[in-house]
């Protein structure tokens, strides 16, 4: 075996038949445990699905087996040896391949050079295109792919470039595939073809490991499925075993969350409305498609929804940040012609989807970035005043319980959470009228979660409208006073938190009807 | 099939614009618009040109904007100059590269090993080549017979001229072949004369350092796009990230492409004050790296686009030279250009095309029918002028180098 | 949550600007001992070179010499910090001030103002030509998308041929038989009085307002403040609100309007004409790495276009005494480079400390 580059012991351990063993693997993160004492049986020429609920420690998994991470504990064992990879190329020279949510491509070399970029048949240096043109030609064929490989990448479309990130793969020899989250960017029609490709592959005695959180899916492709939540190993089961429903519960915990009670009412005025709401797309389909709600006084509408449905531009839309079709109502007023800063005026707040991209300065210190927004208010004439900034900034900690030295450390030293308590603290420190907050937990503790849907009932509960994106069925169902459901663009369905369950949300957030 | 079609409309072309340049010129009666001595004279303003531009075109290849290539330039001038002065052209020649190496050397050492930005060193590299040569000079040229502190002395060699025989007039064993092209040139009939005159001034009294400079626009385009190397520094340029992904080392092959880059840069400088001149002279370059830059981006980060820009930069250069009441010729020619253009997008039915086309036409027509002459100093400024308009016109369609510019950190999480 | 005593944090303050300073103090001496092995090399004496620096630029009247040179340095890097303070990188200041050298040369002698008010047109003519060339760059970023790299450069090039063209086919003053390659010299009501006769000319002053001006607007007002935000996330700064567009377009106006004094020194003070030879060039440049020395920091421009002034004043005598004077500008570029690499991974270390300390202060705080 080639993994003798990597610290391997010649121990052949005893089931063979499996060609992936993971066993007892730990890791952690600072302030997070991503995994805990997780074991995994893939067996050899299979589709092994592993699924889960964001954070709930899948990715991470992966990354342990590709060498991109290095466990706290526990063994991983390629093909009866027990290894352990230091580094991706490791793990490739082991015959273990992954394609990346993110695509690894370059968008202007051509689809052959990106399959065959790192090792390139050649002689004495000079490529031989032409034997790598018929290599490649040949593994596409096995599986079924048909791709012209001239074209430069930025010409094909999202299924195409991962198509050719697999093929990048399997050109290097990997007898073991993994996929993270492979459909997520894929249309329904594309999803049908890879599974055809992935198939062919396994017929070729490939073995796919396959990480999602589309149950439908799952069930439909693979021949084994292990369940992972809260960073450990539920149970591995046989698709023909479960149904659903069933691995639904296992993904998300039978014990339903508690709903908040409220106390207060949900009151009458529309504070935020949008009728047919449109953002037009790059090419033929649009992100956002003809979205009509409204947002009462007090009242909290969740949008569930699978990353990548249209939540991010409906977000960037209602802010100003993209252009759009239809109309945005604050208070009963048309915005959508007005400017990012009109439309903060009118009473607008943003918790955005990545805090360190659209909401902080790393480099600045905590008062300023506390400031960001709010430069009107904490001024005096032209000039910033200094003392206010710093004293509102020392509010927020106290008040969001921002752990940290003083107001004066940069930024980049909070951890994850308290990174977002500021920003969280930033827009609810100036009582606006309506809230957008796009996942206001994302990666963060369970303590600061807390502390964070605390202040947003709280604010509620003081008025405040509030437009909850996301992914987090358990925050959707213990916040929100109406569901929307966003699938492909759309509003899918408009649910009640009371009666709905994970499992009819995860049917509509699904896609299946 | 695909190339037999390329081919001919390439030769389609080629005769369009020579019919109508050679229309213009039977029109103005300029014959310097396509007389051998003013291509020659173009030719060899287009060398060093050309060379800045492919040392730009490797630097950013690789992923490392280049800013420095007039510095580097002015060590290759430098040391060229000296190495010729001290032991003859080629000499010269390989100290020219080596010069400019060295810059290249201090780009990648700052920007690659310490990570700094990359517009910084450029600028630091100029200015560091600028007095640093200065400095050199006081030490070595000062005090010798010709030289000074702004200048070398005069060079005793030069490089071997040749004419080509039988199309020009070189001398094959001492026979004195033909001059076949000279004699298509001198009746001046309609294309034929142009055609003689073109080929003519690029095939007699040509310089050794001119065929090689030439011979860097196919090594360039083979190396980069044939061989292991090539795609691996290509790689580097366009995702960092998926080449090292794929154990790629993106560091290596930056400095690399940076050696290579400062060492066109050099040779450009070599050029001048070893081909163009026999002397190295303060202000020798004369933005040249940065109209290479220009070059660069006008050619798409292509070889052959970069020897398209560089020869038309060359000639607008070269006309100037030779004939500069023959400037105002070119509007005719470019005016004549426009209307092909216009009856082309009209028949691709493309709108904002048949518009460019149109404005460019009564532009240029009006400038042929008031201008008489064109002040040199604005002209100085056309590829400068040019490659804001092809910026600010063509940018969707431009290709650079997707990570050109962005610092790479090995090794982190991205 | 406790907070720092406020004596702590100014310590802490003082303490980064402290090591800011020291970092940029070895990384000069780092940069002198290179330049001394390159002397070495070429066979000359460092400590002999050094010396002479030394003893000449600590002369008295050397030292007002240093005061003249420095105050275009002063204005030149402060312009690029502007644009460094929002990423952006103002490569044309040199073909800013040039234009607005003619510009305002040539104005000043079509009006005829009392004394204050003649200088303070010809401030502001300059000002506002400086202006003018920089927001083509801008506006060809904010519309075409081109980056201000590439645009600044070729718009270098382009000003030297319209400033060519401009000055010999319409300003360049013929009076005196063709031998005056200069425009019209500008009315005495328009030239900035000396400080010190002959020797240094009032717009020190000026030099040193705009520094004060440029750290109020920048460090404190709510401009700069967005300004900066821009700089540091402007993806973070478009979400808060703040107009992408419009930040890049003021940021390099203000940038080309100080860029505009970079020659009156000269221009008013000196020369009182525009002339081609008369009108010292590369300011722009040597600007670029003063403000790279300086870290965009008010104090910190200042101390390093005294600094380049001392190295500069010295370059005569050092000439004199046999050591070639352009050594000085390879000490300066050797230096920007060296403090330049030296910032860039002291910066990486001092964050992964205070990381690492607020780590340390956070869990003392958990135990308490």
């Amino acid at each position: 075996m080639q993994a003798g580059s990597a610290k391997s012991s010649q121990t052949l351990s005893a089931e063979s038949a499996n060609i992936v063993e993971l066993k007892n693997i730990s890791k952690s993160f600072p302030g997070v445990i991503a995994n805990r004492d997780i074991s995994l049986q893939v067996a050899r020429a299979t589709i092994h699905a592993i699924v889960g609920e964001n954070g709930a420690g899948k990715s991470t998994l992966m990354k342990i087996l590709y060498g991109l991470h290095q466990p706290d504990s526990g063994t991983i064992s390629v093909n009866g040896y027990v290894t352990q990879f230091k580094s991706p190329s490791e793990a490739i020279a082991a015959g273990v391949g992954m394609v990346h949510q993110h695509f690894m491509l370059a968008d202007n070399l051509t689809v052959l050079e990106n399959i065959i970029l790192g090792s390139e048949p050649t002689k004495i240096g000079v490529l031989s295109l032409g034997d790598a043109r018929k290599q490649v030609k040949e593994i596409a064929t096995s599986i079924g792919v048909e791709i012209d490989l001239d074209l430069p990448i930025s010409e094909l479309g999202v299924g195409q470039r991962q198509r050719v990130e697999i093929l990048k793969v399997l050109f290097r020899g990997a007898e073991i595939l993994v996929l993270d989250e492979p459909t997520a960017v894929l249309v329904p029609q594309e999803v049908d073809e890879l599974f055809t490709n992935l198939r062919k592959l396994v017929a070729t005695g490939t073995t796919i490991i396959f990480i999602s959180h589309k149950l439908d899916e799952v069930l439909a492709v693979s021949d084994e499925i292990t369940v992972i939540r809260q960073g450990s190993t539920v149970a591995t089961v046989l698709p023909k075993s479960v149904d659903r429903l069933k691995l639904a519960e296992m993904m998300v915990g039978s014990d339903l969350p508690s709903h908040g009670k409220r106390t207060t009412k949900v009151g009458a005025t529309i504070q935020l409305a949008a009728h047919n709401l449109t953002v037009l797309g790059k090419d033929n389909k649009n992100p956002v498609q003809n979205v009509s709600f409204n947002v009462a006084e007090g009242e909290i509408v969740g949008i569930a929804g699978v990353d990548g449905n249209g939540q991010f531009e409906l977000c960037e839309a209602l802010l100003g940040l993209v252009a759009s079709q239809g109309t945005i109502e604050i208070s009963g007023t048309d915005v959508s012609k007005l400017s990012i800063r009109e439309r903060l005026k009118k009473g607008l707040a943003y918790i955005p989807f990545d805090r360190q991209r659209e909401g902080l300065m790393l480099g600045a210190s905590l008062w300023e970035n506390s400031l960001l927004g709010h430069e009107q208010q904490l001024s005096r004439g032209p000039m910033i005043d200094l003392a206010a900034a710093k004293n509102s900034c020392r509010e927020i900690i106290e008040r969001f319980g921002v752990t940290t030295p003083n107001e004066l450390v940069p930024a980049f030293v909070l951890s994850g959470g308290n990174q977002q308590k500021l920003v969280v603290g930033r827009n609810l420190a100036t009582a606006p009228k309506i809230l957008i907050a796009a996942h206001p937990t994302r990666g963060i503790d369970v303590g600061a979660q807390a502390a964070v849907w605390e202040e947003i009932r709280r604010s509620r509960d003081a008025g405040m409208s509030v437009l909850l994106v996301s992914a987090d069925l358990e925050e959707v169902l213990g916040l929100s006073d109406r569901i929307l459901v966003m699938f492909d663009g759309e509003i899918a369905a408009e649910l009640d938190p009371k009666s709905a369950t994970p499992q009819i949300l995860g049917k509509y957030m699904t896609g299946t009807r | 099939m695909i190339t037999k079609s390329k081919n001919s409309r390439l030769l389609m072309f080629v005769v369009g614009a020579l019919a109508v340049i050679s229309s213009v010129r039977l029109w103005t009666g300029q014959d310097a618009l396509t007389s051998s001595s003013t291509i020659g004279t173009a030719l060899r303003l287009t060398v060093p040109i050309l060379l800045a531009g492919m040392a730009g075109l490797w630097a950013e290849r690789c992923g490392v904007l280049n800013i420095g290539i007039e510095g580097m330039m002015i060590f290759g001038t430098w040391f060229g100059a000296w190495g010729a002065w001290q032991s003859g052209p080629w000499v010269g020649l390989v100290l020219a590269i080596l010069g400019g190496m060295l810059g290249g050397l201090i780009h990648a050492v700052a920007t690659v090993r310490f990570n700094i930005d990359q517009v910084i060193s450029g600028v630091v590299i100029n200015l560091l080549a600028f007095f640093g040569v200065r400095y050199l000079s006081d030490l070595v040229y000062v005090g010798k017979p010709g030289g000074g502190i702004s200048q070398s002395p005069p060079q005793k060699w030069a490089l071997p001229r040749f004419n080509l025989p039988i199309l020009s007039g070189g001398e094959v064993a001492g026979w004195k072949s033909p001059d076949v092209l000279g004699r298509l040139e001198t009746n001046r009939w309609f294309i034929i004369g142009d055609f003689g005159g073109i080929t003519r001034g690029l095939t007699s009294d040509l310089s050794w350092a001119t065929v090689i400079a030439i011979a860097v626009v196919p090594l360039s385009a083979w190396l980069l796009w044939r061989t292991r190397f090539g795609l691996r520094l290509r790689s580097s340029g366009e995702s960092p990230v998926a080449a090292e992904s794929l154990g790629i080392k993106v560091n290596h092959l930056r400095y690399y492409g940076l050696l290579i880059s400062g060492g066109l840069a050099g040779l450009a400088g070599g050029t001048l004050s070893i081909v163009a001149s026999s002397y190295y002279r303060q202000g020798q370059t004369a933005g040249r790296g940065f109209i290479g830059l220009a070059t660069m981006i006008f050619g798409n980060w292509r070889p052959s686009g970069v020897l398209t820009g560089a020869m038309l930069f060359g000639y607008a250069e070269g006309i100037k030279l030779v004939a500069s009441d023959s400037i105002t010729a070119l509007f005719l020619f470019i005016a004549a250009v426009s209307v092909m253009f216009f009856v082309l997008a009209v028949l691709r039915r493309k709108r904002t095309q048949i518009f460019v086309a149109l404005g460019v036409f009564v532009l240029s027509a009006v400038a042929y029918r008031t201008i008489d002459t064109v002040p040199e100093s604005l002209t100085q400024s056309l590829p400068y002028v040019v490659t804001i308009v092809v910026l600010a016109t063509a940018n969707q369609r431009l290709r650079p180098p997707a990570m050109a510019g962005v610092p790479f950190r090995p090794g982190e999480p991205h | 949550m406790s907070t720092k005593p406020a004596s702590q944090r100014n310590f802490d303050a003082l303490q980064k600007s402290l090591v800011t300073f020291g970092s940029s103090l070895s990384a000069i001496a780092f940069a002198l001992v290179i330049c001394g092995l390159l002397l070495l090399v070429t066979g000359k004496d460092p400590f002999a070179a050094y010396g002479k620096i030394l003893e000449t630029g600590l002369s008295g009247d050397k030292l007002l010499e240093m005061l003249k040179r420095a105050t275009p340095l002063i204005f030149s890097a402060t312009a690029v910090a502007i644009g460094f303070k929002m990423n952006l990188f103002n490569i044309g200041v040199e073909g800013q001030y040039l234009f607005a050298a003619l510009i305002a040369a040539e104005m000043g002698t079509r009006v005829s103002l009392p004394r204050p008010l003649h200088i303070l047109f010809i401030l502001i003519v300059a000002m506002i030509a400086g202006a003018a060339w920089a927001s083509i760059a801008a506006l060809l970023k904010i519309h075409r998308g081109i980056n201000e790299v590439i645009s600044t450069i070729m718009l270098n090039y382009i000003a030297l041929s319209v400033i060519q063209w401009m000055f010999e086919t319409f300003f360049r003053d013929d009076s005196d038989g063709g031998l005056n390659v200069k425009t019209t010299e500008i009315a005495p009501s328009g030239r900035m009085p000396d400080l010190v006769d002959d020797r240094l000319n009032g717009m020190l002053i000026v030099a040193l307002l705009i520094v004060i001006l440029y750290w109020f607007v920048i460090f404190r007002s709510r401009f700069g403040f967005q300004l900066r935000a821009s700089g540091l996330n402007p993806i973070a700064a478009r979400t808060a609100g703040i107009p992408a567009n419009r930040m890049v377009l003021i940021a390099m106006i203000l940038s080309g309007a100080i860029a505009g004094l970079v020659a009156m020194p000269a221009v008013i003070g000196d020369v009182y004409a525009y002339g081609p030879s008369a009108i010292a060039t590369q300011f722009g440049f040597a600007g670029i790495a003063v403000a790279l020395l300086g870290r965009n920091h008010p104090v910190g421009i200042v101390g390093a276009a005294l600094l380049f002034g001392f190295l500069d004043s010295t370059s005569a005598e050092l000439q004199l005494s046999g050591i070639p004077s352009s050594i000085v500008k390879v000490i300066q570029a050797i230096i920007v480079l060296v403090v330049v690499i030296v910032n860039e991974a002291s910066s990486r270390r001092f964050n992964r400390r205070t990381a690492e300390r607020a780590a340390l202060a956070l869990k003392s705080l958990d135990t308490q």
